[in-house]
């Protein structure tokens, strides 16, 4: 079974690792939200006209994800914004100019280029009609209202220059609940909650009739977009990324946005599209990849992910339990050892990969053999603990070695249970792959974490049905495998008196 | 050593002929020498060929008993011990399962270590008696010297059990 698997992976593994050996390529990132994607995609675009590869890793979860990911080389550029720069990277409050940034960044080796132009600050977000009704205009007046709902993005909420300075530059009493920020625009829509976060060029306020309360005591700072780099970054491509210096307005920015979220259109022709329309880049006609060869895709990463972390996990959880199991004390140490890992959020665990693993494949399959670990070896030594003793001493008594033991009696009379944790493990591994996207490493996550960033429904559907379907079809798949290898009188439980 | 087990101890993840054959083909006897030997014993033991392939669930209490004595004698080993084997059958089926033992003897003759709780048992099948109390040998002996000599009151009582029981 074991030989079967490892050439099952190898066909999985044989059309990525090919791609993957190309000469090296610039790796643009983003964040999870639209405008990072756009800026990224015209990034690359930029890129790609003056004759680069780029490597595209759109998509990663938040600020810290990037900037590690970027100071470890996995990356070469994302879009960074100055506040960002100073309050989340660089610990430090107030609105700096680029040049002092840069000034700090030096020691880090990292580099802003020009600003693209616009300010993408925070902004309170409120429906317009609500703010009518209300007499709600700025900050100020939000403050003393009191009685609203308020739900803000978890980075808003934890950022030194969101939610907790907010709180005390406008003596705010209420406390916020966290949310998504790609869900908080339905939920605010819907009269869930009354207020929430935005960014000041979020194509989406327009699409929704939010409007922005002003900041009347000047507490958000400057967040002007530019692309954050290594120092050692050649020339040539600095100069085909600062093209893009001083370009894009706070206007046409949400125009551009607005674009993407509302009127559906694909980051790579509203790219194309602005880029064309300013001279910079010849109008193509190249499309995103068609529905079906981007679900193929997705969905061989997805299984190249979870099966490579399955096989690692069989043949750790299995040696492991077969080690341990004849004592109980050392046995409850390592599954209480493989619980506590089971209870760290996945998303945490995918961002504690990074400063050790950094983005993309690896770490991915790290964390999920991590998870895969506790329900097949868990299984694996109550199954063995489980077996009826007078059989263990009839083994023992005809003369088996302890390794005959182990491969004609109790492994097949433990398979059943052990086959029962390696399902629920390829179950849970396919769903928390999903979340590696978050971390670039592919899979269909993707489509869910850029359809979360464009608040559209369609894109999730194309990650998450068949994320669903996968679960269900090796669910099958595994029930199958069990009636081939336990004979039916085995899976009753049924033992002679 | 050969060993059985009360309720036969017999693998339920394997077919009869597997749980018989096992040590054979582990210690690599050839394939004719484990099929002559397997017929042997099945016919020894009154067995069903039909159980050949059948798991031991499929069978009697009485019919796993005598796969599990064919298990024991596989190898053919010169001493046996035999762990209150026969204590979980019926009082017929235990008949049957005394004369095919007796027969057994008379075909193979090796020792046998059987240790049980049925006096009648032991008087039936032993050559040679010792009578353990709490973990102390009270009396040991031919048949013979023990029933018409018992060296206390314990063991005269244990005869006279027997008397009434079968």
């Amino acid at each position: 079974m074991i030989r079967l698997l490892g050439i099952l992976v190898m066909m999985l593994w044989l059309p990525v690792s090919a791609a993957y050996a190309d000469s090296k390529p610039v790796v643009v990132a983003s964040k999870n939200f639209s405008e990072s994607y756009l800026l990224a995609e015209m990034l690359s675009q930029l890129l790609e006209a003056d004759g680069n590869l780029v490597e595209r890793r759109f998509g990663l979860g938040g600020t810290l994800v990037c900037y590690e990911a970027l100071t470890n080389g996995e990356i070469d550029v994302y879009v960074e914004y100055s506040g960002t720069v100073s309050q989340a990277i660089l610990k430090q409050a107030g609105s700096l100019s680029i040049e002092a940034l840069n000034e700090q960044l030096r020691r880090q080796d990292l580099e802003l280029l020009g600003s693209i132009g616009f300010n993408n600050t925070y902004a309170i977000a409120v429906k317009a009609s609500l703010a009518k009704e209300r007499g709600l205009a700025t900050v100020t007046d939000l403050a003393r209202a009191g009685d609203l709902k308020l739900a803000f993005s978890l980075e808003f909420l934890n950022r030194e220059d969101g939610w907790p300075g907010l709180k005390q530059a406008y003596s705010f009493s209420g406390e916020p609940t966290g949310i998504e920020h790609g869900l908080a625009y339905q939920a605010i829509d819907k009269g869930n909650i009354d207020i929430t976060d935005a960014y000041s060029t979020d194509g989406d306020l327009e699409r929704y009739q939010l409007t922005t309360l002003i900041d009347d005591r000047s507490y958000f700072p400057d967040y002007k977009a530019a692309p954050l780099i290594r120092r050692d970054l050649d020339t040539a491509t600095r100069q085909s990324l600062d093209q893009l210096s001083g370009l894009i307005s706070d206007d046409t920015m949400r125009r551009l946005n607005g674009e993407v979220v509302v009127q559906n259109k694909t980051f790579a022709e509203v790219a194309n599209r602005y880029l064309f329309e300013i001279g910079l880049l010849e109008e193509t006609t190249k499309q995103d990849s068609v529905l079906w060869d981007r679900l193929i895709k997705n969905t061989i990463i997805h299984l190249q992910l979870t099966s490579i972390a399955l096989l690692l996990g069989c043949i750790f959880g299995l040696v492991i339990g077969v080690l341990v199991y004849r004592s109980p004390n050392v046995s409850r140490v390592v599954v209480y050892l493989a619980g506590l890992m089971q209870t760290i959020p996945s998303i945490a665990l995918l961002a504690l990969m990074i400063p050790l693993f950094g983005i993309g494949f690896v770490p991915a399959i790290i964390a999920l053999f991590l998870y895969s670990i506790l329900p097949i070896l868990r299984n694996t030594i109550t199954a063995l603990l489980t077996i009826d003793p007078l059989l263990k001493r009839v083994a023992n008594a005809i003369g088996l070695t302890p390794r005959q033991q182990l491969r004609y009696v109790l492994l097949p009379l433990a398979l059943p249970n052990i086959l029962a944790g390696i399902k629920t493990a390829a179950v849970i591994s396919i769903g928390t792959a999903t979340l590696a996207a978050f971390i670039g490493a592919g899979g269909l996550g993707e489509p869910i974490v850029t359809g979360l960033a464009l608040n559209d429904t369609n894109l999730i559907l194309q990650g998450a049905l068949p994320a669903a379907g996968l679960a269900i079809i090796v669910e099958l798949l595994f029930e199958l495998l069990e009636r081939i290898l336990v004979k039916p009188h085995m899976l009753k439980g049924v033992l002679p008196t | 050593m050969g060993y059985a087990v009360q309720g036969g101890g017999l693998f339920p993840h394997m077919s009869i002929f597997e749980n018989v054959t096992l040590i054979a083909q582990l210690e690599g006897w050839d394939e004719e020498e484990i099929e002559s030997r397997y017929q042997y014993l099945f016919e020894l033991m009154n067995l069903e060929p039909l159980f050949r392939d059948r798991y031991p669930n499929s069978l009697s209490g009485g019919q796993q008993q005598r796969a599990s004595l064919c298990r024991a004698m596989m190898l053919n080993p010169p001493l046996m011990l035999l762990d209150e084997p026969f204590s979980a059958l019926d009082p017929i089926t235990r008949r049957g399962i005394h004369d095919e033992f007796r027969k057994l003897q008379r075909a193979e003759s090796r020792t046998m270590i059987l240790v049980t709780h049925d006096m009648a048992e032991a008087m039936k099948l032993a050559d040679h008696l010792v009578i353990l109390k709490e973990g102390e040998i009270v009396q040991e002996g031919s048949l013979e010297d023990v029933t018409k000599h018992p060296s206390d009151e314990y063991v005269a009582s244990l005869l006279t059990l027997q008397e009434g029981g079968s």
